[in-house]
């Protein structure tokens, strides 16, 4: 059998992340892409923990950790000297997890896409604020049960559009991606790499523990986020919108939130509108699918 | 070189001649000529440099210690609420060992709003970890920028250059720009051992446990030792360069004094003005010009103050609930080396001037006192 991916392993074992863990699979990939000559930078977050207490390090490209609002300026400043110093090759990356990306780190973020800075910038998506405890963000879902949204009081606010709070900075490139479908990922990276300019990729990463599932049912969570709609995989390359993972028999949203101990509370009727709004999302971005 | 330039001018001069290689900045009053001369400079391909415009002071530093962090020599300007809001990342960039420089424009704190000058902003930062160096003329600017990076360079931590709102930032004096081959031969270029480097790999800042982080901390306390050697050494290398010198402290006719004037900024030569009065009436006051926060230069103010009967600080600021940062400096320094009476005035906060009458005011108190009855006297309030 061919492999569809490199077979060089940029990410060692050895590192903390958690069985199952979503965002250890996006890093895995995503440097399968990027290759050796890569820099990061992460803010507060998962991968804070993930890559290994000091002096290890999972990671085999360089790293900057920094503070939690701090992602894409830190990459953009890095970026700004791999020119000054005649390195402009080198591929430039922050890597933030949801809370560093859809609440803190956002004014960066917006700064950073608004002058277009020729940086990757990652947003691994669990859904909460995991490193701390399981405490929402402004990407958890409708619905969802957090350490700070409990059951009795489960989370009445939307999930934030952060694709559309990139899209209306008019980037050169950003993606949606899942972690079950690491060929449409490394696809995507191969293609943005050659992109001048801002470029946003949104990962959906399943997290066991904090969305109460099975390790085992990570890969499987990822591609059914996809499957019902609730995460839609696409792309908008130069302002046109294309969807990458097509899904014309979507199934019901209840297929996904009943492997997860974070929605047991819900009745049917809040399944049901859940539904609706997953339906809503959906078709108004299939109209940009088809208007391009 | 001479020219007439404004405080803020002497700064991105300064910027220039260092050879800054990324320059991060965000607006605001009274720093914004510093980042606007250095926009233009960028701009027209005078100074071979990146300039990211940020959207904050936050992303400013942040983007400073990405740079520093790949090796380029990074610099950044603001005052006030945008160093306030920098304060997270001065945490930053010290304990990640980047040799960063910044000027800060001294503006007053809100609320209530103002842009007019004292020290409460840069003496927050106190215990960031950067060196402060507080400056008196926009020649000892421009300098002090050259000079920073050499020191920042040598010891791995950030300094920040420290001037007063207006009456230094805005105020045009006669400055001599030194010649590039000069500076070049002083500040050659810096090659960041620790860089971000894809050909040999190693993660920064990340998680460590209580085994090691005291460690992190050891080190910075000796580099900050250590810089003041550094600073000392430079005064003399930076002399023997451009024919000017710049210490720790400055002395003003200490030696016979006994009533010592303790000041920083521009207060300082105001207070040298009075001195000169003061004098020419027989009275024997000096002045001391604390140049250095950080590191502090404990030594030198002993040594320049063991002959007076009584010291004066008077700051232009104040820690409530306590007194004056420079005045717990000096006393803290002081402390077990000598009896003498330490006196504390608070003036010219937010921009009220400090004329030399001002000091000769406080002086006349303080010859009536033996000692301070009060732990600071507040100077020319409305009650």
């Amino acid at each position: 059998m061919k492999p569809t991916l490199p077979l060089e392993e940029l990410m060692s074992p050895g590192h903390l992340a958690c069985q199952g863990c979503g965002a250890g699979i996006a890093m895995r990939t995503t440097l399968k892409a990027l290759g050796h000559d890569t820099i990061f930078t992460f803010p507060a977050c998962c991968w804070t923990v993930i890559d290994g207490p000091f002096p290890y390090s999972c990671l085999e490209v360089p790293l900057l950790h920094m503070a939690f609002e701090a992602t894409a300026a830190t990459a953009s400043g890095i970026k700004a000297a791999m020119n000054a110093l005649g390195k402009d090759k080198t591929t430039i990356c922050g890597w933030a997890g949801d809370g560093g990306t859809f609440d803190i780190g956002l004014q960066a973020l917006s700064g950073a896409a608004e002058r277009n800075d020729d940086i990757f910038y990652f947003c691994y998506d669990n859904e909460a604020y995991m490193n701390t405890g399981i405490q929402r963000s402004g990407a958890t879902p409708y619905g969802a049960w957090t350490t700070t949204t409990p059951v009795k009081h489960f989370k009445k606010e939307l999930k934030k559009s952060i694709d559309d709070i990139v899209a209306a900075h008019k980037v050169p490139y950003q993606a949606t991606a899942s972690v079950a479908y690491p060929e449409d990922l490394y696809k995507k990276l191969l293609k943005a790499k050659d992109i001048r300019g801002f470029k946003f990729i949104h990962i959906i990463a399943p997290c066991p523990p904090g969305w109460k599932a099975r390790p085992e049912d990570t890969v499987k969570l990822a591609r059914l986020a996809v499957q019902t709609g609730i995460f839609p995989v696409f792309e908008v390359d130069g302002g046109k919108y294309v969807q990458t993972m097509k899904t014309p028999n979507r199934k019901p949203v209840l297929d996904y939130l009943k492997l997860q101990g974070r929605f047991k509370h819900l009745q049917e009727s809040d399944v049901a509108d859940i539904q609706k709004m997953v339906d809503t999302r959906y078709a108004e971005l299939e109209k940009r699918f088809q208007g391009c | 070189m001479k020219k007439v330039m404004m405080g803020n001018h002497a700064i991105s001069h300064g910027a220039t001649l260092a050879r800054v290689q990324v320059i991060a900045a965000y607006p605001i009053t009274p720093q914004t000529q510093v980042v606007e001369l250095l926009s233009e400079i960028v701009a027209d391909g005078k100074l071979k440099a990146e300039f990211i415009k940020v959207e904050s002071e936050h992303s400013a530093m942040a983007a400073c210690i990405g740079a520093s962090s790949a090796g380029a020599r990074a610099f950044t300007a603001t005052s006030a609420q945008g160093l306030a809001l920098m304060h997270e990342l001065l945490h930053w960039a010290a304990g990640a060992r980047l040799p960063i420089v910044m000027a800060d424009i001294n503006r007053a704190m809100a609320p209530p709003w103002t842009i007019w000058t004292d020290q409460n902003d840069s003496l927050s930062q106190r215990d960031t970890g950067w060196m402060q160096f507080y400056c008196q003329s926009n020649q000892e600017v421009l300098d002090s920028v050259i000079m920073a990076y050499k020191v920042a360079e040598k010891v791995l931590m950030p300094v920040m250059i420290v001037l007063d709102a207006f009456s230094l930032s805005h105020t045009y004096e006669i400055v001599d720009l030194p010649d590039q081959a000069l500076v070049d031969k002083y500040l050659p270029p810096f090659d960041y051992k620790y860089k971000l480097n894809v050909s040999d790999p190693h993660t920064y800042g990340g998680l460590t446990t209580p085994d090691w982080y005291m460690e992190f901390r050891v080190k910075m306390q000796e580099a900050m030792e250590q810089a003041l050697g550094v600073i000392k050494k430079e005064a003399v290398e930076f002399e023997k360069a451009f024919g000017r010198r710049y210490d720790p402290v400055e002395p003003y006719m200490v030696e016979d004094a006994d009533i010592v004037l303790v000041t920083s900024g521009t207060a300082a030569s105001t207070a040298r003005f009075a001195v000169d009065q003061m004098r020419q009436k027989g009275k024997k006051v000096g002045n001391l010009r604390m140049r250095l926060l950080r590191p502090f230069p404990f030594a030198d103010v002993r040594e320049h103050l063991k002959n007076a009967k009584k010291v004066i600080v008077v700051d232009r600021n104040i820690s409530y609930g306590y007194h004056g940062i420079w005045a717990q400096e000096v006393k803290s320094a002081l402390y077990g080396h000598s009896k003498v009476p330490v006196f504390n005035f608070i003036a010219g906060l937010g921009g009220r001037d400090i004329f030399p009458e001002t000091f000769v005011n406080i002086v006349n108190q303080v010859k009536k006192m033996k000692r301070p009855d009060q732990e600071l006297y507040w100077v020319e309030v409305k009650r």
